[in-house]
């Protein structure tokens, strides 16, 4: 019997703005697997990563996506986050007014509700907090302020990261997390990660770099270009890139040099 | 001059007939001097007349509506106990209440503690038994010459409240005045009037509650004149909770002398037409006054403030922050004029209207003045009309949130920060409440507060 996977994306194409961003994107993951997406500027990574959760502003012209055997594309970004499909933000979102802490809280809760999972009281989830935001290495203080309110882009990150281990998904994306680190950072962000790792849970990662792929070491790692996966190997891939950048791809792809 | 007979004002004819029933009621009884200044005002109402939406003050603001209805003057509640369940919202409110009932003062509930050195009583009573305390700041004139209800309110000068901080004297629990009107299926006119003076060095907060028991129609037309006295330090919050079918037209005059420092916090939730009249006068050198407001109006709701800060002396400072939250087909109306005389140099002033429409048949029309007649000043203004974001929304939902929580969350947060600047924990929370409450997903987001 084969093992069926968590995320299967099967030739979607996605438009935006009448223009087609995704064109024809196929890719499966399965638990306990790490994939890394790598590719240019503008390629559609973060469109994919947000197609993926749910944003309603692209328009699918064509193709599937299962998570868990069901239809993805049917489901409401809420209900996606409550099945388990968490997506760390390139650029995540300020909420002025809005605790951290209090933000969390309801989202843990919300979907501890719809797991049938008693709800976490005050002191429970100020624990269970206290616990990540150390594993993160999250100043304490961050908990208490507006959600990402006034945040360094660094600061951001990690609470993207801290929200991560928080609510546990099945399915993470992580869109460009590791951008804007600094050592030390990129460190405990690859800690959030691994300490994620799973035989039942897979991680998707969107980079532009090797660094993170140091910490975290990917079973595949796929080159978008242009809204296609036109290539896709193991972690010795991304070295490639790493090294030669994506000029090598375009030729091979298209057959001659880019002047 | 003009022809001013009674046909071309039929709209005023109802109160004509009112003025000559309170008359006949309460006429003899009363100080002869009372009886002459209510008989100025009422002559200077009938002089400017209602307002209509040809002048610039009521351009978004029509109060036909009001003039519809065949209001009685309400009569005094002829009980003399009030039922729980009306006191029950402000019973964790640790502060000293003075209840109205259809705008004639029914008894108070004293805090707990020690004694406390204010003079807080019904206008009426103390007409009664000391009116020589009450003679020289009852509606001596000339300061409604241009504003019909406020002449109304005089004419008609029934009861409300007097409260008294005598020099130097530090109140730390707040005075509630609580006016509540009853549903009792004739639509009813109250016309409160409330007279707060805080002497050299005091410090108050005073809070002023407009409550509907029912969701009868009446018209509310209350007047607060709040004076400050050197040094001191007032907080006074209007908090309008009317029924929804209700009228509330009120206006709040405040004069500041020197270096005195007076909040004033208005928050409209009720009424189907409200509007208030916010005048603060920083009559002396360094007073400083914050004039902050949030309004959340729904369905066909009209909420309209206008404020006018004047600076008349130098040094002076003022703050105005107004939020507004309008859903639906409701519409909001600010408009702040600040003005500031000639020998008000250093004055700084800074004024910030931001409103969140949840609906696109929602409106709002928001208008600052600036009036700057001095050269050495520090004044600004800004006025943001704005939706949703739909990122966070987003951000939200990929966190779990549906869309109707994270909807009511984000709409909170945009109050937030101004409704969590009232100082008193018990008001903060009562008008948190109040508003979420009223929000389908609302209880869940309690503990925001
Ligand atoms: N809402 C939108 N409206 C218009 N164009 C869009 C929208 N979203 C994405 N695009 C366009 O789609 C293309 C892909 O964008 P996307 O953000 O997915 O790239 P990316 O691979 O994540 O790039 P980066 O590495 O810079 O983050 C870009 O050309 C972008 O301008
Ligand atoms: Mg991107």
């Amino acid at each position: 019997m084969s093992r069926r996977s968590l995320l299967e994306i099967r030739n979607l194409r996605v438009r935006v703005n009448g223009q087609e961003i995704l064109k024809g994107i196929t890719l499966a993951v399965y638990p306990g697997e790490v994939h890394s997406i790598m590719g240019p500027n503008g390629s559609g990574k973060s469109t994919l990563a947000q197609v993926l959760a749910g944003r309603e502003v692209y328009e699918i012209v064509e193709g599937e996506v299962l998570y868990d055997g069901e239809d993805l594309l049917l489901m409401p970004p809420e209900e996606r986050a409550r099945r388990g499909i968490f997506l760390a933000f390139q650029y995540p979102v300020e909420i002025p007014g809005v605790s951290n802490l209090h933000f969390l809280k309801a989202a843990v809760n919300t979907i501890r509700k719809q797991r049938g999972l008693p709800e976490l009281d005050a002191m429970e989830f100020l624990a269970l907090a206290r616990e990540k935001a150390k594993l993160v290495e999250l100043d304490e203080n961050l908990l208490q302020r507006a959600v990402n309110d006034g945040f360094s882009g660094g600061e951001k990150k990690r609470n993207e990261i801290f929200q991560m281990t928080v609510l546990e998904p099945r399915l993470a994306i992580l869109d460009e997390t590791d951008s804007g680190l600094d050592i030390d950072a990129l460190r405990v962000v690859a800690q959030g990660i691994n300490a994620l790792r799973h035989p039942d849970r897979a991680i998707v990662l969107i980079t532009h770099y090797q660094r993170l792929l140091n910490y975290v070491a990917p079973d595949v790692v796929h080159v978008l270009y242009d809204g296609r996966i036109v290539k896709s190997g193991g972690k010795e891939l991304a070295l490639e890139l790493e090294e030669k950048g994506y000029g090598w791809i375009a030729e091979e792809i298209i057959g001659s040099p880019r002047s | 001059m003009k022809d001013m007979g009674l046909d071309q004002r039929p709209e005023q004819a109802l109160y004509r007939t009112h003025f000559a029933q309170w008359n006949e009621r309460i006429g003899a009884r009363e100080p002869v001097w009372l009886r002459a200044r209510r008989e100025a005002a009422f002559a200077r109402f009938e002089a400017v007349g209602f307002p209509t939406t040809r002048q610039e003050e009521w351009r978004f603001t029509n109060i036909a509506p009001v003039l519809r209805v065949p209001f009685q003057l309400a009569a005094a509640w002829p009980e003399c106990s009030l039922p729980d369940e009306w006191l029950a919202p402000y019973r964790e409110w640790a502060a000293h209440h003075l209840v109205f009932v259809n705008g004639h003062f029914v008894g108070e509930i004293p805090a707990d503690g020690p004694a406390w050195g204010a003079l807080a009583r019904g206008i009426r009573a103390l007409l009664g038994e000391e009116p020589e305390i009450v003679e020289p700041h009852l509606a001596r004139g000339a300061e409604d010459a241009s504003n019909a209800f406020t002449a109304l309110n005089a004419a008609f000068l029934t009861d409300g409240a007097f409260v008294r901080i005598p020099r130097g004297t530090i109140v730390e629990t707040p005075i509630h005045l609580l006016f509540l009107t009853l549903d009792a299926g004739t639509p009813v006119v109250t016309h409160p009037r409330n007279v707060i003076l805080a002497e050299e060095n005091s410090q108050a907060t005073i809070i002023e509650s407009y409550v509907g028991l029912g969701d009868g129609q009446y018209f509310t037309n209350a007047v607060t004149e709040i004076w400050a006295g050197e040094n001191a330090i007032v907080q006074h919050y209007k908090v309008q909770r009317e029924s929804r079918a209700a009228f509330h037209i009120a206006s709040v005059r405040i004069a500041e002398e020197r270096t005195a420092i007076v909040l004033d916090f208005s928050i409209a939730l009720g009424a189907a037409l409200a509007r208030t009249d916010i005048m603060a006068i920083l009559k002396g050198e360094g007073a400083e006054c914050a004039l902050n407001g949030f309004y959340w109006a729904r369905d066909q709701q009209l909420v309209d403030h206008h404020t006018v800060i004047e600076h008349v002396a130098p040094y002076g400072m003022s703050r105005e922050f107004y939020k507004g939250i309008l859903d639906d087909e409701a519409r909001g109306v600010f408009d702040g004029t600040i003005v500031v005389r000639p020998g008000a140099q250093k004055t700084d002033a800074r004024q910030v209207n931001k409103n969140l429409l949840l609906s696109t048949n929602a409106l709002v029309n928001t208008n600052p003045r600036l009036q700057i007649l001095a050269d050495d000043v520090k004044c600004s203004h800004g006025a943001t009309i704005g939706h949703l974001d739909e990122d966070a929304l987003f951000y939200c939902r990929t966190r779990g949130l549906d869309a109707e929580t994270a909807r009511e969350m984000l709409t909170y947060a945009f109050a937030s920060d101004l409704l969590n600047t009232i100082a008193f924990g018990p008001l903060r929370r009562s008008v948190g409440e109040w508003v979420l409450t009223k929000w389908p997903e609302g209880g869940m987001l309690k503990e925001l507060l």
